[in-house]
Formats: C-alpha cells, sequence, structure tokens
C-alpha cells in the first residue's frame, strides 16, 4: 500500500509540474519541446534526483510479483509430498453386517410364475409383478422363440447405430395405437425409462412439482434434471394448490423469469409405494388453470387399471391428450423387460436425441419386443383379464381387512398392496425383522411374500416398512383364501 | 504410406528421450516428485498428438496411437460448411415463420398454445436444420441378426425426412460395420442361441420382479460366479442395462466429499452417474496422465475448495476403449498413479471387455496387469457377448456393499433369462471351457481383422485415430456435408457404417466409425476396396479429399 501511495505522489508530482509548465507556454505551442528541455535544465538538481528514483521504483513495482503474499503460502515440493503421504482416503465402501437381508437373496429355481420355488420350496406367487400371468403364456413364449430364431439375442449397438429392428418399430407403433397416442418410444430398461424422460424436458431452473411418495426412479430423473423440485404431499391436492398459488405469486414478481421457466406436475398412475391412485381429473384441472404440464409415471397401473387396460387415464376418463407424457415399464403387467414412454409427437420425438437412456444405451433385445407386443395382443383380444384381475383385487383388498396386528395400504383396485405393522416398534431395524418372520412364517405354509426394499438413506421420504402383496389373475379363490388365513395366523403368532 | 511407419519412429525417439530424462533424474539433476512429469513447454491446446509414451518401462508391449491434428485448410473449409449451413438454416426458419416454407414439424396442441413453450427455439435449431437433412444415416431397421452381414429395411422420406416409410424391399447382406459385435456372438444358431432357446422354454422371457424381491433366479447366481470367475476378481454383480450399471452405481460408491476424476470422454452413462452421485467432477485431458497426476495431487494437496477439508475418497474414471476416439486407456500409468495417490479406479470396460487382450478379458488383459489392481471392474454384456447388461465386479466388500445399496439391485428388475444364458455361453466359449477352441479363434480373427483393417486403411492414405489395437475404427470425415454423403454412397455399395458428427465429436472432427468384428473374414473387410471405389461427385472429393490432405501430411 504504501507503494501505491508513492506512485500516487509521484505521478501527482508529474502532473502538477506539466501544468505548471504548460501555463508558462501557453503563448507558443511550437516551442514546447524546446521549452521542456529548458525546464529539465532548469530543474533543481534535487527534483530531478527524486523524479529519477521514484522512476526507478514504478519500474521495479511494474517487474517485481505483485502478490508476495501468496507466494510464502505456496506449498513446497516437500511439504507437498508430505500431504500426500499423510493423506489417507476413506474405504471405498463400508463393510455390511453380516446379517444385512441384501446379502443372502432368496433363490429362485425356475421361472418366477404362478407356483415360484424359492430356496428349494414350492410356494404359490404372491411375490412377482406378473400381474396378468403372461410370464409363462405359451403364446408369449412362442413369440419370443420365434424371434430369437430370427434376431439372436442381442442387439449389438444403441437405437442410432444399427440397434433398431424392425420389432422395435412395430412394438412402438403397437403401444402407440392401444394407447391411443400420437407416438410411443421404447426404453431398454424399466428404470431408466421416467428417469431420462425427465430431465430430457426439464432442465436447470424449471420447476417440477412432485408428489412425496413418488417411486425411486422419479426421485433419481429430477436430480439428473437439476430442476427446482418442490414436492407437495401425498395426494394431497389442496397443498400443490397452495404451492402452484406461491408460484403464481412469484411469477407475478418476475414475469420475464415465469416466461422461460417450465413447469411440471409429475404423478404416478398407482403409487408404488403406497398403492394409491392419483386423483387424475383434479390433477388436469390443476394442470389448465396453472399451466403445468403433467407427467405421468404408470408402471403400476398400465395393464392393470381402466377396462382395456389403458391405465389411470382410462380409469377416470380422462382425454389422454390432457397428460403431455406418460411412462410406464413393460416388466410388471406386459411380464417382458423395458419401458416406454407415449404421448403426442410434438413431445416424444424430442426423446429421440434427448433421452440419455435411449440415446446412449444398446437397444432392448428383439425377442423381449416380440414378448411384449404378443401380451400387447392377448390384452387387446381378450380385454375380460383386467376385470378378472380387478375382482382378485378386491377379493385379496377384502379378505386382509381386519388382520390383527396388520393395517392394509392401498385402494381396492391396486394390484400391489402393503401390509405395514399397526403398531411400530419404533426402530425400523425391528420392524422388519417382525415382518420378515411373517413371511417366513408364510412361506412354510406354500406362500410366497416379499419384503418391500427401499434404500432407506436415498429415499426422499422413506415409507413405513411394509410387505408386498401382489395380486394376479392366476391366484385361484382357493389359493387366495389359502394365503389370507396364513397371513392372518402368522400376524397374530408372530406379533402377539 | 509412410505415415504409420513416420509415427512409429517418432513414438521410439520420444521413448528415448524420457529415457533419458530419467536418467538426469538419478543423478540428481532433476528432483522431480511426480511420476509423469514432462518438461514444461507450451502445447496448442488442440493438439492431439500425445502418442508419446512417456514411461515405456510400464508396458509389455508397443503402445501406438495417433491422433493427426486436423489440417488447418480442412478446419477452415469444415467451420465455412458449418456457417454456410447455418445461414440456410436461419433462412428456413424465417420463411417457416413467415409460411413462405411448409413447416412440417409436430406442433404443441392448440389448448397449450399460452403454456410455457416445452423447448427453446435455438435448442432445436440444430436438429432441425442440420440433424434432420442427413438423419437417414441414423436409426437404419435392421430385420435380421446384427452380424457380419445384415438386412436393412430400405426406407424412403417423402417429407425431407420427418418421417420414413418403408419401401417394402429389404436391402440383403449389407456388410455390418456398425455394431459393436466384436467377437460375432450376435447369432441366430449356434451354441448360444441354443442355450437361449432352451432357458427360453423353461423361463420364459421376463423376471417380474428385482433381485431384492423374488427376482434372483439361479441362473443369475450361476452367470455371477462365472463373471467373477472370467474377471479374475472374488465376486461379480449384474444389471440388465449397461447404461444403468454406470449410473446406478457411481451414486452408491461416491457421495458428497468425495471427488470423481473423470476423463474428458467419457461415456454418457459416466457422466450421468457422477454427477448423481453428488461429488465434485474434475476432467482431466483424454488419456493424459500429466494431466490426471496434476488434478490427483492438486487434489490431495488442497483438499475441498473453500472448506479445505481433505477429501474423503478420490475415483478415477476411466474407459478400457473409447468408442469414439478408438483409443486404448494408458491403465499400466493410471494404475502407477492410483497408487501413489491412494485413489480408487473404476475402469469401464464397455468395448474392450471380450475385445481386448490375448484371453480376451479386457485392457487389464491386454496389458498383462492384475485384476486386483482394479478396485471397480465395470463393463457391459451389449457388444462383445451379444447380449444385454452389464456387470461391476471387484472384492467381495464392494459386491456385498453394492447388494444391498446399488441403486439398480434395489429397484430394477433382473435381467431376463435368455439375456443371462446368452452371456453364460458365450463367456464359456471364450474361456475355452465349452471345450472346443471356438472362443480362441475368435479372439484371434478379431485381432488379426482388426490389424489387417487398420492396416488397409492407412495404406490408403485415410486419417483413423485410435490405438493400433482398438478394433474400434474411427476415420475422419471432417465436414459436415460428407457425414451424409459417406454414409449414404457406402449403403449404396452394401456396407452399414456409423457416422457421427457433433455433439458426438468435436464440432470439426466428424468420423466414421467402423467396429472390426470376429465374424468379418478377409473377403469382407476389403470393403476398404469398397471405400476406394466410391465414385459419385460429391464422395469421391469426400475421399480423395482426405487422402490428398493425409499425403501431404505424411510427406
Amino acid at each position: 500500500k504504501l507503494c501505491i501511495c508513492c506512485i500516487c505522489l509521484g505521478l501527482y508530482n508529474n502532473k502538477n509540474r506539466k501544468e505548471k509548465r504548460k501555463t508558462k507556454m501557453a503563448s507558443g505551442q511550437q516551442w514546447v519541446l524546446v521549452e521542456m528541455v529548458q525546464a529539465f535544465y532548469e530543474a533543481p538538481a534535487y527534483h530531478l534526483i527524486l523524479e529519477g528514483i521514484l522512476i526507478l521504483w514504478i519500474i521495479r513495482l511494474l517487474f517485481s510479483k505483485t502478490y508476495k503474499l501468496q507466494e510464502t503460502n505456496k506449498l513446497t515440493e516437500k511439504e507437498k509430498e508430505e500431504l500426500i503421504e499423510e493423506w489417507q482416503p476413506d474405504p471405498l465402501v463400508p463393510l455390511v453386517s453380516k446379517d444385512h437381508p441384501s446379502l443372502s437373496y432368496d433363490i429362485v429355481t425356475g421361472p418366477p410364475s404362478h407356483k415360484i420355488i424359492i430356496n428349494g420350496k414350492e410356494c404359490i406367487n404372491f411375490a412377482s409383478f406378473n400381474f396378468l400371468g403372461l410370464l409363462d403364456n405359451d403364446r408369449v413364449k412362442q413369440k419370443a422363440l420365434t424371434s430369437l430364431k430370427t434376431y439372436g439375442v442381442g442387439t449389438c449397438g444403441p437405437r442410432g447405430f444399427y440397434g433398431t429392428f424392425d420389432v422395435h418399430l412395430e412394438l412402438e407403433s403397437r403401444l402407440a395405437k392401444f394407447m391411443k397416442t400420437e407416438e410411443a418410444i421404447i426404453y431398454s430398461y424399466g428404470f431408466a425409462t421416467i428417469a431420462s424422460a425427465i430431465p430430457a424436458y426439464s432442465k436447470r431452473g424449471d420447476i417440477v412439482f412432485v408428489d412425496e411418495a413418488a417411486c425411486f426412479s422419479i426421485q433419481k430423473g429430477l436430480q439428473a434434471s437439476r430442476s427446482v423440485i418442490k414436492y407437495f404431499k401425498h395426494n394431497d391436492m389442496e397443498d400443490l394448490d397452495r404451492l402452484l398459488k406461491e408460484q403464481q405469486l412469484e411469477d407475478h414478481k418476475n414475469p420475464r423469469k415465469a416466461k422461460v421457466t417450465r413447469r411440471f406436475i409429475v404423478v404416478e398412475g398407482l403409487y408404488m409405494n403406497t398403492a394409491d391412485i392419483c386423483p387424475l381429473p383434479e390433477l388436469v384441472k390443476m394442470k389448465y388453470k396453472y399451466k403445468v404440464r403433467i407427467f405421468l409415471e404408470e408402471s403400476l397401473s398400465f395393464g392393470v387399471l381402466g377396462e382395456h387396460g389403458r391405465g389411470v387415464t382410462e380409469h377416470f376418463g380422462v382425454n389422454i391428450d390432457d397428460i403431455d407424457l406418460i411412462s410406464a415399464n413393460m416388466e410388471n403387467a406386459i411380464a417382458s423387460i423395458g419401458g416406454f414412454c407415449c404421448g403426442r409427437s410434438f413431445v416424444i420425438d424430442h426423446q429421440r436425441l434427448s433421452g440419455q437412456g435411449y440415446c446412449f444405451s444398446a437397444s432392448l433385445p428383439p425377442m423381449l419386443a416380440a414378448a411384449a407386443i404378443e401380451a400387447l395382443d392377448i390384452m387387446e383380444e381378450d380385454p375380460d383379464i383386467f376385470t378378472v384381475l380387478r375382482e382378485k383385487c378386491t377379493s385379496v383388498y377384502h379378505a386382509l381387512q381386519g388382520t390383527s396386528g396388520l393395517k392394509l395400504v392401498g385402494v381396492p383396485l391396486s394390484p400391489s398392496l402393503h401390509l405395514q405393522l399397526e403398531r411400530s416398534s419404533g426402530s425400523r431395524d425391528t420392524d422388519q425383522r417382525t415382518l420378515r418372520r411373517i413371511v417366513d412364517y408364510v412361506s412354510l405354509r406354500e406362500v410366497a411374500l416379499t419384503i418391500a426394499r427401499y434404500l432407506e438413506k436415498e429415499e426422499r421420504y422413506l415409507p413405513p416398512p411394509t410387505i408386498r402383496v401382489l395380486v394376479t389373475v392366476e391366484q385361484t379363490d382357493e389359493e387366495i383364501q389359502k394365503a389370507v388365513s396364513c397371513i392372518k395366523e402368522a400376524a397374530l403368532a408372530v406379533i402377539s | 504410406m509412410t505415415e504409420s511407419s513416420s509415427n512409429k519412429l517418432l513414438n521410439g525417439d520420444a521413448c528415448q528421450r524420457s529415457s533419458k530424462d530419467k536418467k538426469s533424474g538419478k543423478n540428481g539433476f532433476v528432483k522431480n516428485h511426480c511420476l509423469f512429469q514432462q518438461p514444461q513447454k507450451y502445447r496448442r491446446p488442440r493438439e492431439k498428438n500425445h502418442n508419446v509414451v512417456r514411461n515405456p518401462s510400464l508396458y509389455n508391449k508397443p503402445f501406438v496411437e495417433s491422433y493427426e491434428e486436423t489440417p488447418l485448410l480442412v478446419a477452415v473449409l469444415t467451420y465455412m460448411g458449418y456457417g454456410i449451413l447455418t445461414i440456410f438454416g436461419y433462412l428456413r426458419d424465417f420463411m417457416r415463420h413467415w409460411n413462405i416454407e411448409k413447416c412440417s414439424v409436430a406442433r404443441e396442441r392448440d389448448e397449450q398454445k399460452d403454456f410455457v413453450p416445452l423447448y427453446q427455439d435455438f435448442e432445436n435449431f440444430y436438429t432441425r436444420n442440420l440433424y434432420t437433412r442427413i438423419r437417414d444415416n441414423w436409426n437404419r431397421p435392421l430385420c435380421g441378426v446384427p452380424g457380419s452381414k445384415m438386412d436393412i429395411v430400405e426406407q424412403v422420406s417423402h417429407d425431407y425426412n420427418r418421417t420414413f416409410q418403408n419401401t417394402g424391399k429389404i436391402m440383403r447382406d449389407v456388410i455390418n460395420m456398425g455394431s459393436y459385435n466384436y467377437l460375432g456372438f450376435a447369432e441366430n444358431v449356434g451354441q448360444c442361441a441354443d442355450a437361449a432357446i432352451q432357458v427360453t422354454e423353461k423361463y420364459g422371457s421376463g423376471v417380474c420382479g428385482t433381485r431384492c424381491e423374488m427376482g434372483n433366479l439361479d441362473i443369475h447366481q450361476e452367470m455371477e460366479e462365472l463373471v467373477a470367475r472370467f474377471l479374475g476378481v472374488e465376486s461379480a454383480l449384474t444389471f440388465g442395462m449397461g447404461f444403468a450399471t454406470n449410473s446406478m452405481n457411481i451414486p452408491a460408491l461416491a457421495g458428497k466429499g468425495c471427488l470423481i476424476l473423470s476423463d474428458e470422454l467419457n461415456h454418457a452413462s459416466l457422466v450421468l452417474g457422477a454427477r448423481l452421485s453428488g461429488s465434485t467432477i474434475r476432467v482431466f485431458k483424454h488419456n493424459n496422465m500429466v494431466s490426471l497426476e496434476k488434478l490427483l495431487r492438486d487434489a490431495i494437496v488442497h483438499g475441498q475448495p473453500r472448506t479445505h477439508r481433505p477429501w474423503k475418497k478420490l475415483l478415477i474414471v476411466v474407459e478400457g476403449i473409447y468408442s469414439m476416439e478408438g483409443s486404448i486407456v494408458r491403465l499400466p500409468e493410471v494404475i502407477a498413479l492410483k497408487k501413489r495417490y491412494k485413489a480408487f479406479l473404476y475402469l469401464d470396460e464397455a468395448h474392450s471387455i471380450g475385445a481386448l487382450g490375448p484371453n480376451g478379458k479386457g485392457v487389464v488383459d491386454y496389458f498383462g496387469l492384475d485384476p486386483k489392481d482394479v478396485d471397480i471392474m465395470m463393463g457391459t454384456f451389449t457388444k462383445s457377448f451379444g447380449a444385454a447388461g452389464g456387470y461391476i465386479g471387484g472384492k467381495r466388500e464392494l459386491i456385498q456393499y453394492l447388494r444391498s445399496h446399488s441403486h439398480s439391485a434395489v429397484y430394477a428388475t433382473s435381467m431376463p433369462p435368455p439375456v443371462a444364458q446368452q452371456i453364460i455361453t458365450s463367456m464359456t466359449t471364450i474361456m475355452g471351457e465349452d471345450g472346443t477352441s471356438l472362443g480362441a479363434d475368435r479372439l484371434r480373427q478379431l485381432s488379426e481383422n482388426t490389424t489387417y483393417f487398420r492396416r488397409k486403411l492407412r495404406e490408403m492414405g485415410f486419417i483413423i485415430y485410435g490405438n493400433d489395437d482398438s478394433p474400434v475404427v474411427p476415420m475422419m470425415l471432417y465436414m459436415p456435408a460428407k457425414i451424409g454423403a459417406f454414409g449414404r454412397e457406402m449403403l449404396k455399395r452394401n456396407i452399414g457404417t456409423v457416422v457421427v458428427g457433433f455433439p458426438a465429436t468435436p464440432i470439426i472432427e466428424s468420423r466414421a466409425r467402423f467396429c472390426v468384428s470376429a465374424a468379418h473374414t478377409r473377403e469382407t473387410l476389403d470393403v476398404v476396396r469398397g471405400v476406394r471405389g466410391v465414385s459419385g461427385p460429391l464422395v469421391l472429393r469426400c475421399v480423395l479429399g482426405v487422402q490428398d490432405l493425409s499425403c501431404f501430411k505424411g510427406r
């Protein structure tokens, strides 16, 4: 700082003198140079010396490194070495406790269809998402086999680079036709479908309103999108309305920003974690009121709800064009692999270049696409299958009411129900173990159930531990009765 | 051409020089704490000629990789090409706006016209005006096995590539240079297909459950044991989708307070995984060990930004073969660095597993290294094995942790049984455990084909990128107009190639990519002649242009 003061002084001094000189020789401009030289001679010696020193000082300042402070802060190579020697990383992964349930997966021998062999014991399957029983359907199998004999197994490339097969195109147009939308796009993995679709549209700065019970793949999609995320209470339209109103006020304050901020509502048709149906008609009303687009995840409801299995839009009689994007996987009702998005071409086509899971991943094996087409055929030919499923769901729902110690979560129409402890012990681990005992008890009596599994630290709103009960059309009334009585017995034995 | 030999010469030269440097270090003239420090000199940022092995002692074989710098004239012409396309794009957008040109693009519903637009206008400018013009080069539908030859459904577009209609004809026996079918296991006959058929008959095609909840079949257990044995690791875990293996497992391995060091050309799935993990990400120059080492040192010395707390872990993320460059990771150097700086190494062998190494065990096998030195061995089954899905291999604790914490193990449906069987059969074939030498033959064939094909292309004067042993062969086209022209003209000659441009590559480095397969025969590979024979005014110039310039460079 001192130095800077000196410079200022010097400069000031200089200027002053020049001005003085200027006033002196205002009369004869052409003599300026001569005058200057003269002035130079006239100036007293001490002045010249002072100026000289100042100039040297300035030159020194210019050429020396300015920030000496940091230089002294710099570490020497030796110090760096020491730091590097010293540093110890955390272990790559923490040790998993030996009794963690994931370490010993149940081993299923043979297909997980109606009858399932778990750890060597045959059970009636209440644990697979095979709602329509298409997993070991002969027609589906035959179609898959024919396709396998034509195309082989893998596709050896993403859709863009010779990974598109005619079956993919056929499946896309069939799905679009089935859902009565303009276009559909298929992904090779159910989880990646909605997780890729959301970030294709919603970018940084956009706002997404999400039901807090949304499933994990939605959460991952939201995270990848880097948008602003606002959670509303599960199925609570008032809460959503409140958030949207707040947003509207915000928008009034900053209309320029509001003009480019896209807004989305992301909901599930039938919730994976709570087995509830979303109130779609009200959501559509909100959509037009607040000009928000709706993305609907129908993994559980597709092929389940509605007269023809078209999902929650058909269930409520909502015009499917009012939903901007519907996404579902083909791993539950369709019993194949992969997922799809459908909607208007204006929306869907964008994913062909922007859906990461679509562009950068190998395409769906053709045989699985062929299996999905056949499954769609079956669903179209025989819509009664959905009525049967609905009846079974309702009967299981009613039968499981009043199980002592266990609370049934979900709606009667849902094929994926949750049994939750009526009174939690307060510790998640203990609850989980209690439920596990029920599942084990039931499996001894040849009924297969599972505990719903979550990544406890990663879930936004962790659902309480539950037993999953999955209903399929293959389960006979006797089997359902047996299962229900087993569960009730087990609950009595374990909980009391 | 003398080009390749001159490259080699240069390479040898460099090796000598670096060993001299080392000597002086021993004599005490140079005090050097870094493993791979190089003399500080100004390097032009666009220079890509880093085919200089700095530590030849770490390699057991010559490591030859070449990237010719884009010639200035070509670069200027390429930019001009984009300029012209952009000007025309604006012109056409203007005409569309005033309804002079009919706009055939799908539009928003009338009811939603007053919503905030779903896409920003400029977002789609590139798609609308550049990509759509040559869209017919991608997404060509196949109607048969993607083997060494393929059948393509012929399509035409009557609305300037917005939609395509089938003509009803099928282009038969198009030579397939586009599929990642390195070992030729994409087959509908043979032992893999037979085994897959049997399994489909038994299991059906789906699973309807996650690994944690009744989706863990006996066939999965068998497959994972085999994969672990194949890789030479303690344990392995498999997933239904290769992309998701990366994007859903990296978040389980790194988190807040961790630093991920990622190669600049890493695949989108690795980038997404790193982003989802919430860690800090720093990017080093492609395959540049000096850049990596600098980042590692800085990371440890300075710690986290602002708080200066030490990082919890450092995770280096690299790929085995980079699919757009054809380069092979400098694994021996990466491992040396990783050990020196106590970082963890995540190796994505999507393209290299099966395709590299005397035993087909990927890049680790290729360099003759110990798989235990790589902390996380990741790879996919889509390519060499002709199946689908991905795996992660490593220490038992790692896999146990992933079993309980990986997003895809807990939430995603497990792998379909026929796919699992395809993996089992192809893998046993590669390992020779089926009692035949079929696997070994394929491996040998692939490496012969690679050498042959790369040599031929070089001899003909094309600029090709990548490592001499990499079956991914990118050939430079540079100019945007050539992308479409090359793809179409090749198809006319019954050769299916992949052409790529921006944004998959840097803007001036559009290229065609050939993937060599063990299923190709010499005759098939002589498609090279086809390339040379390409006539038609535009493409002739394209090929000749490249050729001439490369000759010029070579001298």
